[in-house]
């Protein structure tokens, strides 16, 4: 079997961790959930570092752990990358001994990154002999991620790796990132409360509340279920996979299609054809009956209302998308309790969405 | 006025081959005492710390006991063709390792608990076993713990005189050191030579002291 399947229960303290997962052989799997649901401890059990009492690890078709016959792998005969929030290199090597740290150790054959592709992916030739101590926070973690891949993991584990940084270090190593990990054939498994970050480097998300899984699946479709979507309160907003379509060159605009419909957005450097994965806000997303004709709003979308949600006392957040497609993708549409009642919303009615805004996540 | 150098040799060896056994020994014993959640760990460090609290006579009684060619230890000893324990240097090595034990565990104990456990994770998942773990990650940030542990181990085991008074006897050349010959001098009233002995002591353990206070200020600057 391949990919990753665990099944995991514990207690520690108060806090019950009863979770089953199953994730995909290959590309990055967000898990997210807020603080104290539970995320690090299923990171650390995958790693090996922890071990719970009743366990399963299936990873791409090895047995890492199974209480039943008391089956325990220990961490160092996974072979997982592991970066931490801290990047947890050793001060007292410099970073080229950090980075060998891990080389010297794998097996010899079939190397996950080679030494020179590493080092240039991550900028950090200027580094190499430099001090630990002497390095930013994105340096740090771009260090990090370096040393995991170069000890040639099976599968790769993130713990809030972007977290510690402040606003710039963090696009820098998102960036970064990003770059690397489309590079790499291996699971993927990217821990994080930021809903930015889950929809930026996600393909399958893994929603973690209390120690359980409130919801899993492709992130399109996660990200648009509303009892999830609630959840995240003000940064709700939903990813689609869309393509560039044309540019107007007079306007300095590029077109997108996406299932749902074109959307205009400014001018992208990507050729026409390129994917592209946008992000759209709930709040960004506004519904009326009729289209509108006088509007500085370039976006507006023909949809159905498939559903509605409470989500504050004032607000409420709406579904819309194709009813044809049961799983496909949505927009999520924050508006208020009034106008909802105004508009005489509900599931079925044909509406238009207009979009305020639209992210590229790049 | 001349140094008994056989005295200061006997002293020095003693001194260094109890530091070497005790960091030898003290290394795991501390380790372990770092990592475990055993229910008998309390009672191990009790017993590493007793010879702070125990008048040194106390310990040198029992050993005197233990160790002779009649107690249990020591029988069992020379029944396996061992050298005679009491008033012997070999005796007075197993006497200096358990009344200088606390002074290198602690050190080490100290300087170990202070290695990020998230450091010792991660040199886990870049596939380092538990024992490379230790002396890669473990042993470099713990080099002023060594240093301390070594230092105050010999110095230690050079101004220790009741359990070596005990178990020693006070054989030139063999088992007599510093401190004791210090004694037998004010015993015989030479007061001249006795002076000189105890300046060599004083000056001796001020000069340890103050290395291992200097040390560790220069390595408590950050490092992390």
């Amino acid at each position: 079997m391949t990919g990753i399947a665990v099944e995991l229960r514990t207690r520690l303290g108060e806090f019950a961790l009863d979770v089953k997962i199953e994730a995909p052989a290959t590309g990055v799997t967000g898990l997210f959930g807020a603080s104290g649901s539970g995320k690090t401890t299923v990171l650390r059990c995958l790693a090996g570092l922890h071990r719970t009492a009743a366990g399963v690890v299936h990873m791409n078709g090895d047995t890492w752990q199974d209480e039943s016959t008391g089956l325990f792998v220990p961490p160092h005969r996974r072979g997982v990358g592991y970066i931490s929030q801290d990047a947890d290199l050793f001060p007292h090597l410099s970073v080229r001994k950090n980075l060998l740290y891990g080389q010297r150790r794998a097996p010899a054959e079939d190397p996950v990154v080679e030494w020179d592709d590493v080092v240039q992916w991550l900028a950090l030739t200027q580094l190499l002999e430099r001090d630990v101590a002497n390095l930013s926070g994105g340096e740090r973690q771009r260090v990090a991620l370096a040393r995991a891949l170069l000890a040639s993991p099976r599968l790769l584990l993130m713990d809030e790796p972007v977290s510690a940084l402040d606003e710039p270090a963090r696009r820098e190593v998102l960036g970064h990132l990003e770059r690397v990990l489309e590079r790499l054939s291996l699971p993927i498994v990217y821990v994080s409360h930021s809903l930015t970050e889950v929809a930026r480097l996600s393909d399958y998300v893994v929603w973690l509340t209390e120690g359980r899984v409130g919801d899993a699946g492709p992130v399109s479709q996660v990200l648009g279920r509303l009892d999830f979507a609630r959840w995240w309160g003000d940064e709700t907003g939903v990813v689609l996979e869309g393509n560039v379509h044309e540019h107007d060159e007079e306007f300095e605009l590029t077109t997108v299609s996406t299932p749902l419909g074109p959307l205009t957005i400014h001018r992208r450097p990507e050729a026409p054809g390129t994917p592209v994965r946008v992000q759209i806000n709930a709040r960004d997303v506004s519904l009326g009956l009729t289209a509108q004709e006088h509007s500085s709003i370039l976006n507006e979308l023909q949809l159905t209302v498939l559903e509605v949600a409470d989500l504050s006392p004032s607000n409420c957040l709406v579904r819309v998308g194709d009813p044809s497609a049961a799983a496909g993708p949505v927009l999520l549409a924050r508006i208020t309790r009034k106008s909802l009642t105004q508009l005489s919303l509900e599931p079925g009615l044909e509406i238009f969405a207009r979009v305020k805004s639209v992210a590229v996540l790049d | 006025m001349a140094l008994d150098w056989r005295v200061a040799i006997v002293t020095a060896k003693l001194a260094g081959v109890s530091t070497l056994i005790l960091l030898i020994g003290g290394t795991p014993l501390a380790w372990w005492l770092t990592r475990t959640r055993s229910r008998v760990r309390p009672i191990v460090e009790a017993l590493v710390a007793l010879p702070l609290v125990l008048p040194p006579t106390v310990l040198g009684f029992y050993l005197l006991v233990l160790l002779g060619p009649a107690g249990p230890v020591g029988r069992f000893w020379e029944s396996l063709g061992g050298p005679r324990l009491v008033f012997s240097f070999p005796g007075l090595v197993v006497g200096s390792v358990l009344y200088s034990l606390p002074f290198v565990v602690q050190p080490l104990y100290n300087a170990f608990r202070a290695v990020p456990t998230r450091l010792l994770d991660a040199a886990a998942t870049l596939r380092a076993n538990p024992l490379d773990r230790f002396i890669t990650v473990v042993m470099p940030l713990a080099r002023p713990g060594f240093l301390t542990a070594a230092t105050l181990g010999f110095a230690h085991t050079v101004g220790e005189f009741g359990v070596v008074l005990m178990i020693g006897g006070s054989i030139p050349g063999k088992t007599e050191v510093l401190s004791i010959a210090l004694y037998n001098h004010v015993e015989a009233l030479q007061y001249t030579e006795a002076h000189f002995l105890a300046a060599i002591l004083l000056l001796f353990s001020f000069s340890v002291l103050l290395a291992v206070y200097a040390l560790n200020r220069r390595f408590e600057t950050p490092r992390l």
